[in-house]
């Protein structure tokens, strides 16, 4: 039993390639279609939250620096405020003595501005996200398209490798990823990669299957086309789609393992600003001091609904059959 | 019936020898010494060379493996490197806790995700269907140790000395050292007594101890909250789609034609049909819940399945790793069958003849 994701988004943009069955198929989600796209996101809640969310997100991480107002990994203490360990926020806004430091999160555990902190590990968090999803995608859309098109033997190794990979818990594989290559950031991306990877050759491949069926494809097939050619002329550019909905998907869970990762003391090494690591250093702290784990989790959360909305936006709006139902 | 089960019983077994196998090899890429990990790093050679022929590892790898399946068949899954106590001690002692956590929270994801699902649906675009897919959507986001952490403040913390405080981690409170059943009910101990007594509820309900049984079901609330909360937003994420379109259908016009009345038209008709997708969604989640409970195992200190796997990745303990990786393989391919049983039941169609 399994839950294809391909299977809920057959190829719909077939029909429309038909029509042109002679004509170059160029990719599908760009030039009109793509404005339209855009149009039917944003026409639903959840795809104007998801984008704006998104949008505010990147801009947190691209204006890291002018955001910040101290570097995340400065220890800020000295011994005249030693006794000021660990102290709660200190919003001037909000009634704290102006005469005080203002440090709108706190302090952490080591007296570092826990803002900058935050605002630091936004643009790791993205950076380390996008790379994780970039590489799954590029290895299992290599794997689906061979898989669906040379099909035979190949086929039938590779998905039965997959199944193997997704009959295991995602995070716990990873963490026997890391634990094989090591501990850091670039072996966690490398994990969740790798843990990545079946759902996308999965959902490339079920396209691919739909798609070798279809006029255009055997109309090329009849007139010679080299394989190599329709595999990269007529069958790639039509899996995009499916595809920029799934790693939008993909990007908000793999946001989430990495702080998962982050959290088991297997992500970034100590001084690094990373939520998951942050929130494991405050964790006992968090009877006297929860807004150390509060606001890396916060950012967490928003991080990944942003991506969970925008992808199911982008679902409805590239499979109306699904729009509105949920 | 019986037959479709068997079948697929058997065909469940290789994928369990591929889980074997595979966790047996990369148990063994692991860089660095198992010998060091469970010594200590000053460990010298001459020990470490007794300590590999003691525990098999000079031998090739693949006398290894088909030492172990062979061990393995005939019920010996070795012992552990670290607490030197046999594996199949430790699976009686430490899946009843994930077995535990994994049901209350799959209950607590039905129980409420299921008619937060139907009611949404049934007011559709009214304000508590928005609310509840608002609620939805943000507990799919819920990172689970973020929302284990809230929850252990708020209600350990916040509303400590109130009727509503929870206990923050742990299974039972210090002090409260309940006996087995089976020796109150005069049985004498076997593993399979001690894996069921072990499940500290349902221990306490077999004995009828009123205090455990409250104690053990106060601790875990909170675990079981954390990590039913994805499940339940999935499953009234489907429940509301997939009774929306089985709503429209002619069948469902009629029986509200034939003046039953809207409850019963849901409950008797629609929702029947409604649930078939919900079951696969909630099959699915199980899965998950079991192996990733790692993080809610660390965040309320309970030594389960996840926590004892992650200890044993880390320690080099190759035995436990595989012995834990197996019970997690089996109980997906348990979950499945389970699964797919539960659809024959709801759907005549997919009823093997």
């Amino acid at each position: 039993m399994s839950l294809d994701p391909g299977a809920e988004t057959p190829a719909e943009i077939p029909h429309e390639a038909v029509t042109a069955a002679g004509a170059p198929q160029r990719s599908a989600a760009s030039g009109g279609r793509g404005r339209d796209i855009w149009r039917s996101v944003l026409r639903s809640w959840s795809g104007r939250l998801g984008l704006v969310l998104a949008v505010f997100l990147v801009g947190v991480a691209v204006l890291a620096p002018v955001i910040a107002p101290y570097p995340p990994t400065k220890v800020l203490l000295d011994s005249s405020r030693n006794e000021r360990k660990l102290e709660q926020p200190c919003v001037h806004l909000l009634g704290c003595d102006s005469g005080e430091v203002q440090h709108v999160m706190g302090l952490d555990e080591n007296g570092r501005d826990e803002f900058s902190r935050v605002v630091y590990g936004t643009r790791l968090s993205l950076l380390a996200g996008a790379a994780a999803v970039i590489l799954s995608v590029v290895v299992g859309t290599i794997l689906g398209l061979i898989s669906g098109f040379y099909g035979k033997w190949l086929d039938n190794v590779l998905m039965r490798i997959m199944d193997i990979i997704l009959s295991f818990p995602s995070l716990l594989l990873a963490i026997l990823i890391v634990t094989v290559l090591g501990k850091g950031l670039i072996n966690s991306i490398l994990a969740i990669a790798i843990v990545g990877v079946p759902t996308y050759a999965r959902v490339v491949r079920a396209q691919v299957l739909s798609l070798k069926e279809q006029d255009f494809v055997t109309a090329d097939v009849a007139l010679g086309v080299p394989r190599g050619r329709i595999l990269r002329h007529r069958i790639f550019p039509n899996t995009l789609t499916p595809l920029i909905v799934q790693s939008t998907l993909g990007f908000a869970t793999a946001v989430l393992e990495i702080a998962g990762l982050g959290f088991l003391g297997l992500g970034v090494t100590p001084p690094t600003a990373e939520w998951g690591t942050m929130i494991a250093a405050a964790r006992g702290l968090i009877f006297n001091s929860p807004h150390l784990v509060f606001f890396p989790g916060a950012m967490i959360f928003l991080n990944v609904i942003a991506f969970n909305l925008l992808g199911d936006a982008l679902r409805d709006a590239l499979d109306p059959r699904t729009a509105g139902r949920d | 019936m019986t037959r479709f089960i068997l079948r697929r019983l058997l065909s469940s077994i290789p994928v369990l020898f591929g889980i074997v196998i595979a966790v047996f090899v990369l148990a063994r890429v692991i860089p660095s010494d198992p010998c060091k990990a469970t010594l200590g790093e000053r460990a010298t050679k001459a020990v470490c060379d007794d300590f590999n022929r003691r525990n098999g590892l000079d031998r090739p790898i693949i006398v290894q493996l088909g030492r172990y399946m062979n061990n393995m068949l005939h019920g010996d899954f070795g012992r552990s490197f670290q607490v030197r106590r046999p594996i199949t001690t430790l699976i009686a002692e430490r899946l009843p806790v994930t077995v535990e956590l994994s049901i209350a929270a799959l209950l607590f994801a039905v129980v409420v995700g299921i008619p937060l699902g139907v009611i949404a649906a049934r007011r559709r675009n009214s304000l508590i269907d928005a609310g509840t897919m608002i609620v939805a959507n943000a507990g799919i986001s819920v990172p689970v140790f973020v929302l284990g952490l809230v929850l252990q403040y708020v209600f350990a913390v916040m509303l400590k000395n109130t009727w509503l405080a929870l206990p923050p981690s742990g299974r039972l409170s210090a002090g409260l050292i309940p006996k087995p059943f089976y020796a109150q009910w005069g049985l004498h101990q076997n593993g399979l007594l001690e894996f069921i007594s072990n499940h500290t509820l349902l221990n306490g309900l077999l004995q009828w101890n009123w205090r455990v049984v409250v104690d053990a079901a106060e601790h875990l609330v909170l675990p079981a909250v954390a990590v039913g909360t994805i499940p339940l937003a999935i499953i009234a994420r489907m429940t509301r789609s997939s009774l929306l379109d089985v709503l429209g259908h002619e069948y469902v016009r009629t029986s509200r034609a034939k003046g039953l009345s809207e409850f019963a038209v849901v409950r008797r008709h629609a929702l029947r049909s409604a649930l078939l997708p919900v079951v696969t969604v909630i099959g699915l989640s199980l899965g998950g819940l079991l192996g990733g409970a790692i993080l809610t195992e660390t965040v309320f200190g309970l030594t389960g399945v996840g926590k004892t796997l992650f200890d044993s990745i880390t320690a080099r303990d190759y035995g436990v790793v595989q012995g834990f990786s197996l019970i997690v393989g089996l109980a997906f391919v348990v979950v499945n069958l389970i699964t797919d049983i539960l659809y024959a039941v709801l759907d005549p169609r997919v009823r093997p003849s």
